[in-house]
């Protein structure tokens, strides 16, 4: 009789429960709204302007005309400079992190803190460091080096933390087996920890070559503007993003091309992304029959 | 513990590169510091006196009105993320059909992936017009709240969904055991219990919102001046540097160093309390 008359109270006025689920329907439905837009946005625009000339012809008249193929390749150049020195770089410091230090320790506190701080330094900070120490103190130049390495310093916090979480999600009894077994340190990390940690450090690797491909502001002063081809790291080269970004603000007409270089981009960025799912589910499959 | 000389060798070398990506903060700091160190030497309390404008190769460096700008483009950028990032959470852990959460969840992958000159690029073709016919001239701190709000949101759901999983189930059972209805549990139970975990996501999305440049530079029409209302444009710190640096020399590429270096500062803050915060627990 009670539950009767409380589920005739709650008729009369709006049932709480129902409220919440229609408004957290609603918040989710906004935001499925607003991606969808966007996508489709570009995907109108954008899929005219793509072809195959699009992708192997130099740009003309400030990139309205013409394709994107030098600042495809200033991307790809850009982003191989940033791998190649991030990549050692925060291998090393992740396996210093996890496999030599004692949770607690001063000196790792004091790494981690500025890892951390690191990860939230704005871009366009990153790019002011990068003019005055790599292109002027180094003497560098706007050059395609320059840009790789202010990328390189702008990942490394990502791709240490990946590789780290990768490292320390590996059992501990595997490390106490493999010194049982009389291995070296050295040799059970190459023989068992890094390969058991690989998933997440190839997860980790996609997360930062993604971050370094949709990045704009730390390049606009380091890597600079210059829509040629390369002919080394040493020359300025443009890259995706900052096309995209030159096209829409400082082009009159550059719309089309644009919209073309950004659904480039996204594509790209995409395809990185389920290469990376594929890779860590093989990995994954892999380690599971090792274990 | 015995140690082969390959383990020692291993040791040093990686310590020796831990100390090398460490040191990448401290050059940072260390190469913005000494760059903004003349315009320092003027005395700092110039950039942040209301009264003055923003002329730098005058001499005139108050920067506080686009300081106001960066600030204010964050706080409503949060403002907007933090309920429908809280709804978003709440969506993709308890109510979502199992169906629909995986591929919400892919897409909002996908959305914190989409690079900020390409939410910039559909901001100023697509809203920066829409605003436009309310109010001309379309780009302003509307737009960049908007913008931003969009671009911090899969931080603040991801973080918010991470927050609620950390809340103990026996929590969540108690409060259903005592006949709480939904809308409670989410409201009284559930979100004061993830508070921390809350807040840390929400410093981290300011930081996010606080030092973005493309999006925003490309959205708010960059005039330096106290927004009256949310139709006018405004310029943010971020903005003003890629604006300006291409030209800027001598006094005034001090100054655009400077304000890097409060922005710096600002979101090293944030960063730092964030940090503690998620330790505390």
């Amino acid at each position: 009789m009670t539950q009767l008359r409380r589920n005739l109270v709650h008729r009369r006025s709006l049932d709480p429960d129902w409220c919440l689920g229609a408004m957290v329907y609603l918040a989710a439905g906004v935001v499925c709204a607003v991606f969808a837009w966007i996508l489709f946005d570009l995907l109108a625009h954008g899929l005219q302007s793509i072809s195959w000339s699009f992708l192997t012809e130099l740009p003309r008249s400030s990139g309205r005309k013409g394709g994107i193929s030098s600042v495809l390749v200033s991307t790809l150049l850009i982003l191989l400079v940033t791998m190649v020195v991030a990549v050692p770089l925060a291998l090393a410091t992740s396996i210093w992190l996890s496999e030599f230090t004692r949770s607690g320790g001063r000196l790792v506190a004091g790494v981690r803190m500025s890892l951390d701080v690191l990860a939230g330094v704005p871009s366009i900070v990153f790019g002011l460091f990068g003019s005055a120490f790599f292109c002027v103190f180094l003497g560098l130049g706007y050059s395609i080096l320059a840009g790789g390495l202010t990328l390189a310093c702008m990942v490394l916090p990502i791709l240490i933390r990946t590789t780290e979480a990768g490292l320390s999600s590996v059992p501990h009894e595997w490390r106490q087996g493999a010194a049982a077994l009389g291995l070296s340190k050295s040799a059970a990390l190459w023989q068992i920890l890094l390969p058991a940690a690989m998933p997440s450090i190839a997860a980790g690797l996609i997360l930062g070559i993604g971050r370094a491909m949709a990045e704009t502001a730390a390049l606009i002063f380091t890597s600079g503007y210059v829509d040629r081809m390369p002919e080394s790291v040493l020359d300025s080269g443009r890259a995706l993003a900052i096309h995209i970004f030159d096209l829409s603000m400082n082009v009159s007409g550059g719309d089309q091309a644009a919209y073309g270089s950004a659904l480039v981009l996204i594509v790209a960025i995409g395809l990185i992304n389920l290469l990376a799912l594929k890779i860590s589910d093989a990995l994954l499959a892999k380690r599971v029959v090792y274990a | 513990m015995f140690q082969s000389g390959a383990d020692k060798g291993l040791r040093l070398g990686t310590l020796a590169l831990a100390l090398l990506s460490t040191s990448v903060l401290g050059l940072i700091v260390l190469f913005v510091w000494l760059e903004a160190l003349p315009a320092m030497q003027q005395g700092p309390w110039g950039f942040f006196d209301i009264t003055e404008p923003w002329f730098p190769l005058e001499g005139k460096r108050g920067m506080v009105p686009m300081l106001l700008g960066s600030v204010l483009c964050a706080l409503g950028a949060v403002v907007i993320a933090l309920p429908l990032g809280v709804a978003s959470a709440l969506f993709a852990l308890y109510y979502g059909h199992a169906g629909l959460v995986r591929p919400y969840r892919w897409m909002l992958g996908l959305l914190a992936g989409i690079p900020s000159v390409v939410f910039g690029f559909w901001g100023l073709t697509v809203l920066v017009p829409l605003i436009g016919q309310v109010q001309p001239p379309g780009a302003s701190l509307l737009a960049g709240v908007l913008i931003l709000s969009i671009m911090i949101l899969p931080t603040v759901a991801l973080t918010a969904e991470a927050a609620f999983k950390a809340v103990p189930l026996a929590t969540l059972q108690g409060a259903h055991a005592l006949g709480l209805n939904k809308l409670r549990i989410a409201l009284q139970v559930l979100i004061p219990a993830a508070r921390k975990g809350l807040i840390a996501g929400v410093i981290l999305a300011a930081t996010r919102a606080l030092g973005e440049t493309m999006a925003v530079l490309m959205v708010t029409g960059n005039v330096v001046e106290v927004p009256s209302s949310l139709f006018d444009p405004v310029r943010t710190l971020t903005a003003n540097i890629a604006l300006e640096m291409a030209y800027a020399t001598g006094a005034h590429r001090s100054s655009l160093f400077f304000s890097g270096l409060v922005l710096t500062l600002l979101v090293a803050m944030l960063a730092l309390y964030a940090h503690k915060q998620e330790h505390a627990r």
